[in-house]
């Protein structure tokens, strides 16, 4: 493929040999040991003691499992892998989550890792769950599941705070339902049982298009010996109940009999092999050469604190194919940055955050997203924002309307869309950038990413200002050490609760990427969703002009 | 018949009545010289890049010593000469007669001068008559029990029509002459229908010196100086050289001479070799005074030798040209005064065989093949990539020749080309020709026949090299998997954006070092686990030196260039670059296996791939014995079966006789028990590693 745009290289305006260039490169490898450290946690699941038990047993640990069944040499994009950073879980939530290749064959990989709670469904893996099930959704990519939990954690919540008890059990279950529908919509379902899959979790191969089940180690059933004697007295053993050989060769459950933990993995693979899995979307048309500029040179663009611009085709420059860059509508609206590059041969646009969206830059997006539709051009999203433009001339100016459309632009478009937070992501800015509840495909985190419904220092402010105005009402003096105290301290709390890290353990987003993965990870996600067609929007809802 | 009435009878087109390497050697010349060439090949060679090679071809459906098959393929395609190389019919008379009687013309000497040299009685007793040392010889029917007690020990028991060792024995003393008799002559009647056999003095230090003669019809005759064959395994040359390091060019011109004057008695036409033998003895110490070296009249080869070469390259002659040119009747266009020796050069003879194994012939397939570019070194090989080298013919691969300034300087050019070879997928002698090359011993030029038992050359490959190839292999093969993504072909290998295990390879190293060393059966494959560095670097650990392969130490491994035959890797700051090839088959039983090559600064090593998985009762592992089975150690025919099913055998007792390159194998009881099944019958030809008989 030897075809590019015609477009030229952007040009850098990246001094690397600045001090803040120095100083923003050390503070971003700073907070990327920080996370490398987090994954390390993430990768010791249950603990020495946990895995050592396993291996006892000739179990392999989780992420081992996935490393055999992956085609040699080949990536694996993990999701969320630091979910439940800051909570009392486990980091990683006892659940890994991840695009792999099988057999040639893009596939979500959903595993338990038995390390964590014997597998427990926890709110982490529950989160997951469901986002591997929508991942493979609207990616319409073979689901691929190994299964080993002990059920639903069964412990008692406690949250701290005020206690608002909106989970029930009448509304659990939604994950079967949607296993289903991906069946239907002719995704398959290959679940291998590599231990216990009891009660609500027997479903699981239950509802699979086809199961592995490993010899002395699989255990399927509704309910085990205890509840089964509670219910009608009879006498039963594990095996007999819904061991491996038991569904193999009585009950017709396990499709696929496998000697061992790497036999099952075999069968897998073989089974993925055999699923005919033929891409729709389009393969590369452009030469996917690497950019001009080194992207190890991503790791000095962004300031920690945020403050010190950031011009985004720098950014641009270090990640599309060949640094080439046609942008669109330069002149007008710049605050944000739209045009067409490419990324492993694959045409994009990308929209990138220049500074705070202005009615003109919000009614140039609302265009550009209708244009990439127009020729079914999958849609970057480069998030640096703060929002939309206050103030009485911009309301005037219609920045509701502008907005609106943009948003409009952004809900109805069909094009997939890839968002990747390198800076703030605040309020209705998240939304018109097409932020996680605006229906991208996926959201990737820069250490530097900040997401909140607007910055802390405007949030502790603007609850001075209420507090002040209260004070005044009621007649009473204003005290203003103790409000600097507040101040500080909301500014402290929003900061933290802003961060990339909070975020990510949250399952907010996909994940924290190294910026220097910028490319590789835009390049696997343009790929995987070329397993649904790429088809731009035949229409929008009513703008509002 | 005199001289002058020799008509010349040019012709432009050869059949060769071989193959191999000498139907390709011969094959290059004539097509040099503007002839049609004509190859003649059996089923086993239909195939073979000989037959490809030729302009025409004509299957032989009995085989190379098919003589009247080979004059019919000759008219059959018109050829008007017949050149029959070296073995098969190269020195049958009768059928050199044939060729002459049907109207073709017989590139080499006359078959009178055939016959006569091809018996070594009247050979021996031409030489006696052309003034000729010969060693004392005594003829076994006059041997009787006083008579042996005047024989000078140790003798040679030889056949009369013999060559290339078979039929030979050496006898220390008196009491086993008779047996020693006995089974010489039944070989001999094996190998080439005629049991005589005779005894001769049989001198312990001795070098081999020939002396290559050239002859044209018209009376012309010039002697190319020696050729040292002393480095012998089964009495079979595998290193040859000239000049000799020991010949004088005092005793090159005595033994020159010697040669003419017996091929001059004979009228002696076209190319030819007069074999000596030089008493090392004779050579050192007080022999000198006391008339200097000793030599004797072995033989005559009346055909074009296995080792020509060596001469060609010091000469700078082309001596098929000349055969073909003597053979047309024309006359030499050089004499003896014109002829100079440039520099030293040397051949080894590549066998597929297992020198750890007693020399024992292999088989199998040369998955690999591939001279490297330098030094600059002349290969007369039959096979290539992919040839098939089966039991039928003799297991010579091919030759390789360094001709270079020095004998020193050959020597290591020789050694360099050997150890650089890209060769594998069966055992051969690879790894001793190099390491005989590169032996004090044979630097200083101390090559009598016992050669090899004396010095016992072994070839070593460190422990370092095998790690440093097993990396290199296994990261090729990355690069192999990487350069065929069809999914996410630009993405780094392996890229993860979290932790998950290091990729890995197990290989097993199985052979290509000759020695024994590493066939596989006893060892654990090593485990060689990666990840790719954001740099493009790789971290590497190995099982090597340690079997926790997760506790050893991390190694950098740095990849400057990959392609699909080679890699350009730097382990820990040593850089090389590496050959390395990939092979897969599939087995009779439908396993896959998977083979890398991965050449080290001394040899190619072998490694099987060891598969990720493993189909459950799929029997993968095509290297382990049956158990309680006895496997043919080597390939060959089965020739007796000494035990029925049910029998009680002890360790050591001899349960079957096998037959390869004529040569008799007892196959031993490896341990005592009792025989469950005999899978063999006396006749079969065996593959190595059948199972041939089972214990319970």
């Amino acid at each position: 493929m030897d075809r590019t745009l015609l477009a030229p290289p952007l040009p850098s305006s990246v001094a690397t040999s600045s001090e803040s260039f120095a100083k923003n490169r050390a503070d971003m490898l700073d907070q990327l040991q920080v996370i490398d450290e987090l994954l390390d946690e993430a990768e010791a699941g249950g603990g020495e003691k946990a895995m050592a038990r396993m291996r006892s047993r000739g179990k392999l640990p989780v992420r081992e499992r996935i490393a055999n069944v992956l085609d040699p040499d080949t990536p694996f994009l993990e999701i969320s892998a630091l979910a439940g950073y800051d909570s009392d879980y486990t980091i990683g939530g006892g659940m890994v989550v991840g695009i792999g290749i099988i057999a040639g064959t893009e596939c979500v990989i959903l595993a338990n890792d038995p390390s964590v709670l014997g597998g427990a469904l926890t709110p982490y893996v529950l989160k997951k769950w469901n986002r591997a099930l929508e991942i493979a959704r609207d990616n319409h990519m073979p689901y691929v599941s190994f299964v080993e939990s002990a059920g639903a954690d069964l412990r008692v919540e406690t949250g701290g705070g005020r206690k608002a008890n909106t989970n029930h059990f009448a509304e659990s279950g939604r994950f079967f339902y949607e296993m289903i529908e991906l069946s239907k919509m002719d995704i398959p379902l290959v679940c291998v049982v590599f231990g216990s899959s009891t009660a609500g979790g027997a479903y699981q191969p239950g509802l699979s298009d086809y199961n592995i089940v490993v010899k002395d180690q699989s255990k399927i059933f509704l309910a085990g010996p205890p509840l089964v004697k509670m219910a009608t007295g009879e006498e039963s053993d594990d095996e007999t109940l819904g061991g491996a050989k038991m569904h193999a060769e009585i009950s017709g459950l396990g499709d696929y009999f496998a000697e061992d933990e790497m036999d099952a993995l075999r069968l897998c693979r073989e089974v993925v092999s055999h699923l005919n899995w033929r891409k729709p979307g389009p393969e590369p048309s452009l030469l996917g050469d690497d950019p001009i500029y080194d992207q190890e040179e991503l790791l000095g663009l962004v300031s920690q604190d945020l403050r010190s611009p950031l011009d985004v085709r720098d950014v641009i420059a270090r990640v599309v194919d060949g640094s080439r860059f046609e942008e669109f509508k330069t002149r007008y609206g710049p605050t944000l940055v739209c045009g067409w590059a490419s990324i492993h041969g694959y045409p994009i646009g990308i929209l990138g955050n220049n500074g705070v969206l202005h009615p003109e830059a919000a009614e140039k997006g609302a265009q550009f997203i209708q244009l990439c539709n127009q020729i079914d051009v999958p849609l970057v999203f480069l998030q640096n924002i703060t929002g939309f433009m206050v103030g009485k001339d911009f309301e005037q100016a219609g920045i509701i309307k502008k907005g609106s459309q943009m948003l409009n632009a952004v809900s109805n478009s069909t094009v997939p869309h890839l968002t990747v937070i390198i800076g703030s992501s605040y309020g209705a800015g998240t939304y018109g950038m097409s932020g996680r509840a605006f229906g991208n495909r996926f959201t990737w985190l820069w250490p530097t990413a900040k997401v909140a419904v607007m910055g802390p220092k405007q949030i502790a402010g603007v609850m001075s200002m209420v507090r002040r105005g209260q004070a005044a009402r009621k007649g009473i003096e204003f005290d203003e050490e103790e409000d600097a105290q507040i101040v500080a301290m909301v500014e402290e709390v929003q900061e933290k609760g802003s961060l990339a890290l909070a975020a990510t353990g949250a399952v907010s987003d996909d994940g924290i990427i190294d910026p220097r993965d910028t490319r590789t990870v835009l390049g696997i996600c343009l790929s995987v969703v070329r397993n649904t067609p790429i088809e731009g929007a035949d229409g929008y809802g009513v703008f509002r002009l | 018949m005199t001289h002058a009435q020799v008509m010349t009878t040019p012709f432009d087109s050869v059949l060769v009545a071989n193959r191999g390497e000498i139907a390709r050697r011969v094959f290059a010349t004539a097509r040099s010289m503007g002839m049609v060439c004509v190859a003649v090949f059996t089923d086993a060679d239909a195939d073979a890049a000989f037959v490809r090679e030729a302009d025409e071809a004509i299957r032989l459906a009995t085989g190379y010593l098919d003589g009247d098959a080979i004059i019919g393929a000759a008219k059959l395609s018109g050829a008007q000469a017949v050149h029959p190389g070296y073995g098969f019919l190269s020195e049958n008379a009768n059928f050199a007669r044939s060729v002459q009687a049907a109207g073709l013309i017989w590139v080499g000497p006359t078959p009178d001068i055939i016959a006569t040299m091809g018996d070594k009685i009247l050979a021996k007793e031409a030489a006696l008559a052309a003034g000729l040392p010969v060693l004392d010889s005594y003829d076994t029917e006059s041997l009787t029990g006083e008579s042996t007690e005047l024989i000078r020990f140790p003798v040679l028991v030889k056949a009369a029509a013999g060559g290339g060792g078979k039929g030979m024995r050496v006898v220390q003393s008196a009491d086993q002459l008779d047996e020693a008799i006995a089974s010489a002559s039944r070989e001999a009647d094996k190998a080439f229908g005629d049991s005589r056999v005779f005894v001769e003095r049989y001198v312990p230090r001795a070098r081999h010196i020939e002396i290559q003669i050239l002859g044209d019809a018209h009376g012309n005759l010039v002697h190319l100086g020696e050729r040292e064959c002393s480095i012998q395994r089964r009495h079979q040359k595998i290193i040859e050289e000239s000049p000799s390091p020991v010949v004088s060019p005092e005793l090159r011109q005595a033994m020159g001479n010697a040669a003419l004057a017996l091929a001059s008695s004979l009228s002696y036409s076209s190319t030819g070799t007069v074999e000596f033998l030089l008493d090392e003895d004779s050579l050192t110490g007080d022999s000198i005074t006391e008339g200097g070296a000793e030599f004797f009249f072995l033989e005559v080869n009346t055909r074009l030798q296995v080792e020509h070469p060596v001469t060609e390259a010091i000469t700078g002659l082309d001596l098929v040209r000349e055969q073909l040119q003597v053979a047309a009747g024309q006359q030499l266009n050089f004499d003896q005064s014109s002829i100079d020796f440039l520099g030293h050069a040397i051949e080894a003879r590549l066998y597929a065989e297992d020198p750890a194994n007693g020399f024992l012939p292999s088989a199998g397939t040369v998955d690999v093949f591939e001279p490297a570019e330098t030094p600059a070194l002349r290969w007369d090989v039959g096979i290539e990539q992919g040839s098939e080298v089966g039991v039928h013919f003799d297991p010579m691969l091919g030759k390789v020749i360094a001709h270079g300034p020095t004998r020193a300087e050959a020597a290591a050019q020789l050694a360099r080309g050997l150890e650089r070879l890209h060769l594998g997928g069966l055992t051969t002698n690879r790894d001793f020709l190099a390491a005989t090359l590169r032996h004090p011993q044979f630097l200083a030029g101390a090559t009598t026949t016992d050669f090899i038992e004396r010095v016992n050359p072994t070839p070593l490959v460190s422990p370092d090299d095998v790690v440093f190839a097993a990396v290199a292999g296994a990261l090729w093969m990355q690069g192999r998997r990487v350069a065929d993504l069809e999914v996410l072909p630009r993405v780094p290998s392996g890229w993860r954006n979290s932790k998950l295990p290091m990729e890995r390879t197990s290989l097993l190293l199985e052979d290509g070092l000759g020695d024994g060393l590493g066939d596989g059966r006893d060892q654990e494959p090593m485990e060689v686990r990666y990840r790719r560095n954001r740099d493009g670097s790789f971290s590497v650990r190995n099982s090597a030196n340690d079997n926790t392969v997760s506790n050893a130490a991390i190694s950098n491994a740095i990849i400057h260039a990959w392609s699909a035959e080679w890699i350009d890797i730097e382990l820990d700051g040593l850089r090389r670059g590496v050959r390395v090839s990939h092979t897969a088959r599939v087995s009779h039983t439908g396993s896959a296996a998977s083979f890398l090559y991965v050449q080290t600064p001394s040899t190619t090593l072998r490694f099987r791939i060891e598969p990720r998985f493993v189909v459950p009762g799929a029997d993968t592992d095509t290297s382990t014995l049956q158990d309680g089975g006895l496997v043919s150690p080597m390939p060959g025919s089965v020739l007796e079966v000494r035990v029925n099913p049910d029998d009680e055998v002890v360790a050591g007792q001899v349960l079957l006789v096998l037959e390869a390159m004529k040569m008799e194998h007892p196959v031993p009881a490896p341990r005592d028990g009792t025989v469950s099944q005999v899978l063999v019958e006396v006749g079969q030809q065996v593959e190595l590693g059948l199972v041939l008989v089972e214990f319970e």
